[in-house]
């Protein structure tokens, strides 16, 4: 038992310290494809670090609300990033939420973020926060629908019943799991506000979605939204490592596995990262009002990989 | 269930075949149709060769290189000209929105898997779950050829329509015996090419490549 919590301790550390140098990968492979010279890997480092340094500025009209929602936003994805297993599997943590309380934490930190947008009054923050919602109501059924793929299969909600399920017992090749995989990754670029939905280098009015939410925030509390936000790319990759490439989690309290986990993740969160960065380079912003189309389509793909699931799985 | 691992493989490539299908269903550029086109194609062609791996059947060899040499290869070619030389590289337009397609897209494939479940309880061949997938394909493809409103994606649809049938006749019978494959297969090509000629013919008389004028052509 105190195994378990010590190993679900460093998940979660390991997670949180690790999820800013993803984002530094994922920039550097952006600047490299754009023929850029990149920024070093340890950028967000730096960033998070100038940014606890500085004094922070609030408006005047700014309520509690403001204050509060950063640390709010940090603390659920703190959460989200111990729940979903990275390094080990079955940890004592993860039976606190299932994958649909997972997508309820995410909403939880976005109805937080969009009402603390809109809590300074300026219309940057209000339009964002529009924009937001429309995304994320369109992408949420789209993430669950590929949970459920997902829970076809292992008959269970729970994330390490599923990891165990794919990773751990007999390798089948589940056709319906393409379905979902493409669906999950048109959700998750919706989610983590990047190309095609979201620029997130851009700061021009027209396009921005989550810029324009957290354009007032300043100091700690920015330093804090970034982190967060790192800390979200990083949970969305365990969770398609997790739901597609499980192998090399370590199953249940077995510890000799951990090294070679440590080095899988790794491994995948690398060429993970580098595939987001091709796929961004390659492909266009959408307009927003594409958005509910290229998330319908999500949501039509996590279906269609159900009922391939019936189909051809049972 | 637990399948050997080769017929896993061909499930997994008839997800794909599925999945290109939509994707077909809801691309707006010509370019992007025709690069998709091939793909298909070359799933099809993949799973036909590892079908005739694992049974033993000789001749769909023959059929999966024909599907190679000319859904993958020729094919797409010929398009990619044509398209460079009409001049069609542009949007696709429709006739209905695309999320409606998509919508009207997954009530097909409900439709196909459950009229597919009995015929395929019947079929002896071990890749008879696929067949739902099959159908599932052709009547996307022919939504496609209703939907779209220019001659090209029009022919691509019918293209994309006979890969569907193609991987219908190698799921429920392990294909069609290999004169009839040849004889589909240069039927295919030649439709093709006069195909290729009626675009030039149709952009000459009325300018463009819609499909709408030719309703001018009614006798009074």
């Amino acid at each position: 038992m105190t195994t378990g919590i010590l190993l679900q301790i460093l998940q979660t550390l390991l997670a949180i310290l690790l999820a800013p140098l993803l984002m530094g990968w994922v920039n550097q492979c952006r600047a490299w494809l754009q023929g850029r010279s990149a920024p070093p890997i340890g950028q967000p480092y730096r960033t998070i670090k100038k940014l606890f340094h500085k004094d922070a500025v609030l408006a005047h009209d700014a309520s509690q609300l403001f204050r509060f929602a950063p640390y709010l936003i940090f603390a659920c994805m703190v959460l989200a990033a111990g729940i979903v297993p990275t390094i080990a599997n079955d940890l004592p943590f993860s039976p606190a939420a299932d994958v649909i309380a997972l997508v309820g934490i995410f909403a939880l930190a976005r109805v937080f973020q969009a009402l603390a947008a809109m809590d300074i009054g300026t219309s940057f923050g209000t339009l964002g926060a529009r924009r937001e919602m429309l995304v994320s109501f369109l992408a949420e059924p789209a993430l669950l629908m590929v949970f459920f793929t997902a829970s076809l299969i292992s008959h269970s909600t729970e994330l390490p019943v599923i990891v165990q399920t794919l990773a751990h017992k007999q390798f089948v090749i589940y056709p319906s799991l393409a379905f979902a995989a493409v669906a999950f990754w048109m959700v998750s670029t919706a989610e983590n506000a990047r190309i095609p939905i979201d620029n997130p280098t851009t700061h021009l009015e027209l396009t921005m979605i989550h810029e324009a939410m957290i354009l007032e925030y300043s100091a700690r509390h920015l330093a804090l939204i970034e982190w967060a936000v790192a800390l979200k790319l990083f949970t969305y990759s365990a969770l398609g490592i997790a739901l597609f490439v499980p192998w090399g989690i370590a199953p249940a309290g077995d510890l000799s596995a951990l090294p070679l986990a440590v080095l899988a993740l790794l491994v995948k969160m690398m060429l993970g990262g580098a595939g987001l960065s091709l796929l961004e380079a390659i492909s266009a912003k959408l307009r927003l009002f594409r958005a509910p189309e290229f998330l319908g389509t999500a949501f039509l793909l996590a279906v269609l990989g159900m009922l391939t699931h019936f189909l051809l799985e049972i | 269930m637990t399948l050997s691992y080769h017929l896993q493989v061909v499930n997994l490539l008839a997800a794909l075949l599925l999945l290109i299908s939509f994707a077909m269903l809801s691309q707006r550029r010509i370019v992007g149709l025709i690069t998709l086109f091939a793909w298909q194609g070359a799933a099809l062609a993949t799973s036909t060769a590892i079908v005739a791996w694992s049974t033993g059947q000789h001749h769909l060899y023959w059929s999966a290189a024909l599907t190679l040499a000319l859904k993958v290869i020729a094919m797409p070619w010929f398009f990619f000209r044509l398209v460079r030389k009409l001049d069609v590289e542009r949007e696709v337009e429709t006739m209905i929105n695309i999320p409606t397609t998509m919508l009207i897209g997954i009530a097909l494939v409900i439709f196909s898997f459950n009229l597919a479940l009995p015929i395929s309880q019947m079929s002896g061949t071990v890749t008879r779950s696929t067949l739902g997938i099959a159908m599932a394909c052709v009547l996307l493809a022919f939504l496609m050829m209703i939907t779209r409103r220019k001659a090209i994606t029009q022919v691509l649809g019918f293209l994309s329509m006979e890969n569907g049938l193609f991987f219908a006749a190698t799921s429920a019978s392990y294909g069609m015996p290999l004169v009839v494959e040849m004889g589909v297969a240069l039927d295919v090509l030649v439709g093709v090419f006069v195909l290729g000629i009626f675009f030039f013919q149709i952009r000459e008389t009325f300018d463009s490549l819609d499909l709408k004028h030719m309703e001018k052509l009614k006798e009074r």
